[in-house]
């Protein structure tokens, strides 16, 4: 785990396909076609083993005990941080703080650093396409501080406006919280030029890097952010743990959140004096297996490439899209020219939910509903769409069985 | 596909595509709102009670086919009932869609029994009872909404 491994040279997705061993079960008595990967991805056996390894040879408590597996396991659960920094290019690992995911990342920023330096009359610029977990956590930070939430528009094609999220930059602007991807409908935000503005104008950037870690490589110190924040599960790895990646004089000024074991140096009664960063956010016993585990997914990924990766899921976007088009009465929500291979649709005088259920009869899984992402379906005044996301173990053949599928579903409702 | 036929029943599909008593009431007892927040589905209910007897019952709103389904027989059903004719209609129909069917007779479901494939899909229960749930609130004059979660 000491260096990122080399990508292989040739994108071979059927040997890709074999590390993931769910991929080999039925569901509903047919081949499993798993386009849900927006919600969470499979893992592959390089991280199922990690985590069996952990639990079956190295389990101990971190940063602790003086005894040999104590010693293994903070090596370990030390050595994962590493290889995080490097992932994202980080400069150091202390800028690297274990959460349990995007979502207690981003609050822990607005708890801190949030409650700490935003007052009454700041502005926090989000964008109209955010998941719920960049939308409330600014809410209630704006809710207590008295401060204004402000929504930077979008396009009918899912891109963000950004002349106008430009116009909307002013001093009072404390800090811009907007997704590199947009789980909904797919857009890739032009964060670099969006970071350059906001620190221009004397704002900091969070970016919410759900959906960007999964499908390119992240460079936080190439783009230049302030805060980046993704989950484990959402790239291959386990639920349950998450990376909070912030400037090291950002984390230092800011107080810490939880407290507890491992976030001290020490504690009397009178007074406690917290712990060097990371440590200072990471109270309590951490998810150390899901750590080990995140570190061994991006190892994953690393070895097949991230630059492959993007370029195999774009060509999946293009066939998938290009086929779901040939549906009469189809329609895609969001048609971003920097897009994920995310596919939100409608289809005329059926409710995505009923889409949902008569795909799944066919093993096809895919995401019914608003996407954890309301004000975006009421933003393209729809209650609900479906959405076929694809990883990079999906193929154009499941793209086939999904556009199947759905003339299926018209079939049932004809 | 024979589970899905079996949803997806023509009397479901007809009450989709031309939901009875789809419309507000202007002259409505009491109104409530119900929400299913995990996929979206939410829908008003209006009942224009006359003493114990449910005069007049429409809706409006929108979701899936089975949720919009279940609200237009639910309005063409309990339509001139009694509270506790309805009531029982209810508790009927939640044994029908959760598969505890023993002792229904066909004369007891009446329309309701096109409802009977959605036993087999438990994600799809709570589609078919949140008008009913609405419904009872409704009736018991509680909530001024309802939610499935």
């Amino acid at each position: 785990m000491s260096a990122v491994i080399e990508p292989r040279v040739e994108y071979d997705v059927e040997s890709i396909r074999r590390d993931f061993p769910i991929l080999k079960r039925l569901a509903r008595g047919k081949h499993l076609v798993y386009l849900d990967n927006a919600a969470t991805t499979q893992k592959p056996r390089q991280v199922i083993d990690r985590i069996v390894r952990y639990y079956s040879e190295e389990n101990s408590n971190v940063h602790r005990g003086v005894h040999y597996l104590s010693e293994l396991a903070t090596v370990e659960y030390e050595n994962a941080r590493g290889y995080v920094q490097r992932f994202i290019n980080a400069r150091d690992v202390k800028e690297i703080v274990f959460t349990r995911g995007t979502t207690e990342s981003i609050n822990l920023v607005a708890q801190t650093w949030g409650r700490k330096n935003v007052g009454a009359g700041d502005e926090i610029l989000i964008s109209a396409i955010e998941h719920h977990s960049n939308i409330v956590p600014w809410q209630m930070l704006c809710a207590e501080k008295n401060a204004t939430l402000r929504i930077v528009p979008v396009a009918d094609n899912g891109e963000l406006l950004i002349d106008e999220y430009e116009r909307m930059l002013n001093p009072r602007v404390k800090l811009v919280a907007v997704g590199h991807g947009s789980n909904a409908l797919g857009t890739i935000n032009p964060i670099k030029r969006m970071i350059a503005a906001a620190h221009a104008n004397g704002s900091l950037v969070l970016i919410d890097g759900a959906q960007g870690v999964p499908h390119m490589r992240v460079d936080v110190q190439d783009h230049g952010s302030d805060f980046y924040a993704f989950s484990g599960h959402k790239v291959y790895g386990p639920t349950g743990v998450g990376v909070l990646y912030g400037r090291e004089a950002l984390l230092d000024a800011m107080p810490p959140w939880q407290g507890g074991g491992d976030m001290i140096l020490s504690v009397s009664f009178e007074k406690t004096t917290y712990n060097a960063l990371p440590y200072k956010f990471e109270a309590g016993t951490p998810n150390i297996a899901g750590v080990i585990g995140l570190a061994a997914a991006l190892e994953y990924v690393s070895s097949i490439g991230l630059d492959a990766i993007a370029a195999y899921e774009h060509e999946l976007l293009v066939y998938a899209t290009n086929r779901l088009r040939e549906i009469e009465g189809l329609r895609i929500i969001g048609t971003a020219r920097e897009k994920a291979a995310v596919i939100s649709f409608v289809l005329e005088g059926v409710h995505p939910h009923d889409i949902g259920t008569i795909l799944d009869q066919e093993g096809i899984a895919v995401r019914t509903g608003h996407h954890c992402a309301q004000p975006v379906m009421l933003r393209y005044n729809i209650p609900a769409t479906g959405r076929a996301s694809f990883g990079l173990y999906n193929t154009k053949e499941e793209a086939d069985v999904l556009v199947a599928g759905l003339r299926k579903v018209i079939e049932v409702f004809r | 596909m024979s589970d899905l036929r079996e949803l997806y029943q023509q009397v479901i599909l007809d009450h989709n595509k031309n939901p009875r008593n789809f419309h507000e009431m202007a002259d409505a007892t009491r109104h409530v709102d119900g929400y299913n927040p995990l996929c979206g589905d939410h829908y008003t209910i209006f009942v224009r009670t006359d003493g114990d007897t449910i005069a007049d019952v429409s809706f409006t709103g929108n979701g899936c086919a089975i949720s919009k389904a279940s609200a237009s027989v639910m309005s063409s059903t309990v339509k001139g009932k009694s509270k506790e004719e309805a009531e029982n209609l209810f508790h009927t129909f939640h044994r029908l869609v959760t598969g505890d069917t023993s002792g229904l007779s066909a004369a007891d479901l009446g329309r309701l029994a096109a409802f009977s494939g959605v036993s087999e899909f438990p994600a799809r229960v709570k589609c078919a009872t949140l008008a009913w749930h609405t419904l009872k609130s409704a009736l018991d004059g509680q909530a001024e909404s309802v939610s499935t979660e």
